[in-house]
């Protein structure tokens, strides 16, 4: 059943108009044509911030948060973790030699030797192994500090995410493009239909985040959380919300979207780590 | 310099001081069970924070467990003027403790 379901909807997306064809910067550019048009008061770069650039009681609530954010405690531990040694003397800027001017923006990036999408948690986590270190876990906890740490050194740079000429690389980014407007779950809604359809619309008491700009405030403190998480954590959590049966953090699916996700936020400022309710 | 679990941000505007702290800190109710092993996690929050200045104590607050982990406090009180030093300490049900020291901008 499952199946068939699946293949329709591939089916029905591959027969829609923007598909096939498109590059990754035609789709870009009407992504954000779109969203320009419908929040024309919104300047572009505010769309970093999400629900708060579209909605002003809401942004005068983040805004008195935003004064003392909960956030600046993983950054200081992230910090703090960062700068740890491993145990075979090396450490994570072995890994990131770059990482004091910023390196939060060129990920997720493809990896044309590996075939593969890295993410920012699975460079970190590569890093670890690589040097003899147990992994992290990916939603939670330690891998959210050290991201935290990274984020607020890349604050300011405009996310760069590239998809580089190969089949491999534009098969992830039109995979992830295609779970972005794929509709699933007991409540049959795709990403789209909240944050590209319905964005700035009521959905029961909250309202709905434009998708230009969502990926720059990873990793994000959520009140709701009353801790912090990764981007995947989010996934994971919207496609519970619907009552899909969620991916695992760090799983192709996942990274397939994040890829396309973060993409659709070029040239955007990175404005992580961020506190969203 | 071992860190403080308490971070302070203070500013003072016609006499009248905005103290905003943003404390580190478990904030176990003791009602939580334990994933892997079933058993409860064990009580561990703050009950008293204290904030001195000039030798007086200008806030007392008396907590419990329902202050979510990792709790922010704002207060404000009269009679401070910019570059006094305030201390805040907090006390927890284990007997533990911190206390910093900060100048008010």
């Amino acid at each position: 059943m499952i199946k068939i379901a699946t293949a329709l909807s591939v089916m029905l997306i591959a027969a829609t108009p923007f598909a096939a064809q498109a590059t990754p910067d035609d789709d870009l550019k009407a992504f954000r044509s779109y969203f320009t048009k419908k929040f024309p008061e919104v300047p572009m770069n505010d769309f970093v911030n999400g629900v708060y650039s579209v909605d002003a009681a809401s942004r005068e609530q983040w805004e008195a948060f935003e004064e003392f954010p909960s956030y600046e405690i993983a950054i200081d531990n992230g910090e703090s973790k960062f700068n740890k040694k491993f145990a075979n003397g090396k450490s994570y800027a072995s890994c990131f030699p770059n990482y004091k001017k910023g390196i939060k923006q060129n990920y997720p990036y493809f990896d044309t030797d590996s075939g593969k999408v890295v993410t920012l948690e699975g460079a970190i986590n590569k890093c670890r192994t690589d040097n003899g270190e147990k992994a992290l876990k990916w939603s939670k906890g330690e891998i959210t500090e050290i991201g935290a740490y990274l984020a607020s050194l890349s604050r300011g740079q405009k996310t760069n995410v590239k998809v580089p000429n190969d089949a491999k690389a534009v098969a992830a980014y039109n995979r992830g493009k295609q779970h972005f407007y794929a509709k699933r779950g007991q409540l049959n809604m795709s990403c789209a239909d909240c944050h590209y359809y319905y964005s700035g619309s009521k959905i029961r008491a909250d309202i709905l985040s434009p998708a230009l700009g969502h990926t720059t405030g990873f990793p994000v403190y959520r009140n709701k959380w009353a801790g912090m998480g990764t981007l995947h954590r989010r996934y994971g959590g919207c496609n519970k919300q619907v009552r899909a049966k969620p991916f695992k953090s760090q799983s192709d699916e996942y990274k397939a979207l994040e890829y396309f996700h973060t993409y659709m936020s070029n040239g955007l400022k990175i404005n992580g780590p961020s506190q969203r309710k | 310099m071992a860190k403080s679990s308490i971070k302070i941000r203070a500013k003072v505007k016609k006499g009248e001081a905005k103290v905003k702290c943003l404390i580190s800190h478990p904030m176990e109710t003791g009602l939580r069970k334990d994933k892997k092993s079933g058993k409860l996690i064990p009580a561990h929050f703050i009950q008293e924070v204290v904030c001195e200045h000039d030798g007086k104590t200008v806030i007392n607050a008396q907590w419990s467990g329902t202050i979510s982990k990792n709790p922010f406090l704002s207060f404000a009180f009269t009679g401070a003027k910019a570059g006094d030093m305030i201390k805040i300490s907090w006390v927890d049900n284990t007997g533990k403790s911190d206390t910093t020291e900060a100048k008010m901008k």
